[in-house]
């Protein structure tokens, strides 16, 4: 027989010498206190405007803007409305950022590989580069850029005269190129072009496990540049080259405004600065990265028999990337973010345009601030996912 | 108990921060901090404008300088701010300053939205400048042209009606200081300066060739200058703008700065109350009955300060015009103080 003995549970009891209890309370005091402080702050200006008679709303987007702006993807006019506003000087803002990143990221890969090249002087000219740029406020190189480069060049005036076909233009009015019009046909060249980078993206999938199964390899480069690029250029030819170029023209005071492709000094100046100040930064990232592969693991590919392409490719920079890819998230975050030093220079970005502009003629702060400080959030979050995935692809797979 | 400590800190933190900011009356703050202050341009002749000893100058500081006097009974006692012309009205709804004398138009959507204005210290109008080698003799010759403006002015919103109304071609150019408006022009960004009448004249005294340029006839809008005060505080606004309405009053009473101090034992009643020898003017403003002749004496009437700063004797050399007193042929007229 038995005997059961059950011990009664300890006792439930509320004191503030238990770690546990103590605990709880200061989460549910935290959350309290900050609950209580966002509260504060809504209501802080929900009074405040009221008090000023301000109607918290989005109507204002919809009226009609009135004024013009400088560069714009999309059509408008002064007659369109703020909301119209909006999207053009998101459009700017993403055009200058995304072209930005880009050719920061060639520059800085440049400029960190020449760091680590025995060559002495592309060795010292990278790191002379990388001192001086990444030491410089960004808005003074802008203001250089913008002030001391593209305003002294000369007038369109100086070295034009009034209907001249011009082919390309460099004056302090920006830089002229041809524009490419598309004639009927280049629709299937471009559709040849899309269809090439299909086809490339499945041949190198299939050359991939042909030569896992048979260890055969397929030239995919030398092919897909065939698909991607050959094709379509025999399309184009067949087709008696249904693209031409459109050449601005000259007007009274400056090349006349729809003809030719002007792309304006405050662009220039803006990207230019951008791109070399963030490339100096990028540099620094990529050196850091190819470093951190011990030389050890070179040397071991080479003793395998791998030549210096091959093993950059396969070896080293797989492994760099791990280091470089999330500090050059960053990067490309900054790039983004600095684009609205815009605003300095007459660039019309989301900035100038919407947060400034906007905001001066309706007075609706807290709804252009809250709208502009969410479309930077979301810019940021999504290059963040982006990259996050890529980096996800690119670390290291333990086994 | 470190517990305790803990909750009586939070308590604290709680009531302290709990107390909300009821607004108090503008007289009130500035009487407490001892000096208006007013929103002012970055820079423009005339109007405001720091001279060589950092000294504020202009119609605009002046009057300032005479809300000072009217409350203070001390001109001095004005702080000025730089404002562009794109962050004025946030610092004035946000109570950074007092009163906004910033060569400001007075438009309907700014009235409602930003604030009240008081009155007008300058009537003026739009015009075009632009190189003389342009060969331009009419802002109609305009088509394709670029044009350099300031963010946020009414300027740019008039420059894009005019030649959309006119059928005229332009690319705008717009920045947010005026003093890089007036540079991209200089350096021909673009070939056409536009802002208002009283501006070209300031800003073309900036320019490195002030003789190449030519201001075109065309006056495209009516722009009447003036101080601007937050929404919702009475006082603050009668004070503003009886400020403004004594200088004007002085001058038609012939009253300066000169004469104050005799005029003010003159036996005429308009004068008396004016100057606060008799009636209680100032008490019902809330502010020392003496103000408007503070005012005068220690600023001047409207001519006088008017001469001093952009009349036909400065670098400006701008005429009385639409500003001369009504008795005049202008269209200045301040309502009777009474």
């Amino acid at each position: 027989m038995a005997e059961v003995t059950t011990s009664a549970p300890p006792k439930q009891s509320f004191s503030f010498s238990d770690k546990k209890t103590r605990g709880q309370i200061y989460q549910v005091v935290t959350i309290a206190l900050m609950v209580w402080f966002v509260w504060w702050i809504v209501d802080n200006t929900s009074t405040n405007m009221s008090d000023q008679n301000i109607k918290f709303g989005f109507e204002f987007l919809n009226t009609q803007a009135g004024f013009a702006i400088i560069q714009s993807l999309i059509d408008y006019t002064e007659e369109s409305s703020y909301g119209h506003v909006f999207i053009v000087g998101l459009i700017n803002t993403l055009v200058i950022s995304f072209i930005g990143c880009i050719l920061a990221t060639i520059l800085g890969f440049i400029v960190g590989v020449g760091r680590l090249s025995k060559n002495w002087i592309i060795n010292k000219i990278s790191t002379i580069y990388v001192e001086t740029l990444r030491n410089i406020p960004l808005l003074l190189q802008i203001f250089f850029w913008y002030h001391a480069v593209l305003k002294p060049l000369p007038g369109p005036r100086e070295i034009h005269s009034k209907g001249d076909e011009l082919w390309l233009s460099l004056t302090n009015n920006g830089l002229l190129i041809p524009k490419p019009v598309a004639e009927s046909g280049f629709g299937m060249v471009a559709t040849t072009f899309l269809l090439g980078i299909v086809v490339t993206v499945i041949l190198a999938k299939w050359s991939n496990k042909r030569q896992m199964a048979t260890g055969q390899r397929f030239p995919v480069l030398w092919t897909s540049l065939g698909i991607i690029f050959g094709l379509p250029l025999v399309v184009y030819m067949m087709l008696g080259g249904p693209l031409s170029f459109e050449p601005g023209q000259m007007g009274a005071f400056r090349p006349a405004n729809g003809l030719g492709l002007n792309i304006i000094p405050e662009f220039i100046a803006l990207l230019v600065a951008l791109v070399a100040y963030t490339a100096a930064f990028i540099a620094e990232i990529v050196r850091a990265g190819i470093q951190s592969v011990n030389y050890g693991q070179t040397e071991a590919s080479h003793a395998l028999g791998l030549r210096q392409g091959p093993t950059l490719r396969l070896i080293v920079i797989p492994q760099a990337l791990r280091v470089i890819i999330p500090p050059l998230t960053s990067q490309y975050l900054n790039l983004t973010k600095n684009s609205s030093l815009a605003t300095a220079i007459a660039y019309p970005d989301l900035v100038a345009t919407f947060a400034g502009t906007v905001l001066n003629q309706t007075g609706k702060a807290v709804e252009i601030i809250l709208m502009t400080m969410l479309v930077y959030l979301t810019i940021s979050l999504l290059t963040s996912l982006f990259m996050n995935w890529y980096n996800n692809r690119v670390k290291l797979v333990e086994r | 108990m470190k517990l305790h400590k803990f909750a009586a800190y939070s308590t604290a933190v709680l009531t302290a921060a709990a107390i909300t900011t009821t607004q108090a009356a503008t007289l009130d703050d500035v009487k407490a901090k001892g000096a208006v202050t007013c929103g002012v341009s970055q820079g423009l002749p005339g109007f405001s404008n720091p001279d060589a000893d950092g000294n504020w100058t202009g119609l605009d500081v002046e009057f300032c300088q005479a809300m000072a006097a009217a409350v203070f009974g001390d001109a001095s006692k004005a702080e000025f701010k730089p404002l562009s012309a794109k962050t004025r009205f946030t610092a004035l709804t946000s109570g950074e300053i007092d009163v906004l004398p910033r060569n400001t138009t007075w438009t309907l959507s700014r009235d409602a939205q930003h604030g009240d204005f008081i009155g007008v210290n300058y009537y003026d109008g739009q015009g075009f400048m632009v190189r003389k080698d342009l060969g331009v003799a009419s802002a109609k010759e305009l088509a394709g042209a670029a044009v350099c403006t300031n963010t946020g002015t009414t300027t740019e919103l008039n420059v894009a009606d005019y030649f959309r109304s006119n059928g005229l071609e332009y690319t705008v150019v717009a920045f947010e200081k005026a003093d890089e408006v007036v540079a991209a022009y200089d350096a021909g960004r673009c070939d056409v300066y536009t802002t208002d009448q009283s501006g070209i004249a300031a800003q073309r005294t900036k320019l490195a060739d002030p003789a190449a340029h030519v201001i075109l006839p065309e006056v495209i809008s009516k722009e009447p200058l003036g101080p601007m005060v937050r929404h919702g505080d009475n006082q603050w606004a009668d004070i503003a703008s009886w400020s403004l309405n004594c200088m004007i009053n002085a001058e038609e009473a012939g009253i300066n700065s000169g004469n104050v101090d005799e005029m003010a034992a003159s036996a005429n009643p308009d004068i008396q109350r004016l100057l606060g020898a008799s009636g209680d003017m100032g008490d019902l403003l809330g502010i020392p009955n003496d103000f408007c002749h503070q005012i005068v004496k220690q600023v001047g009437n409207y001519a006088e300060s008017f001469d001093r700063n952009v009349g036909p004797d400065t670098p400006l050399g701008l005429e009385r015009g639409l500003n001369a007193l009504w008795k005049d042929g202008g269209i200045l007229y301040a309502p009777p103080a009474r």
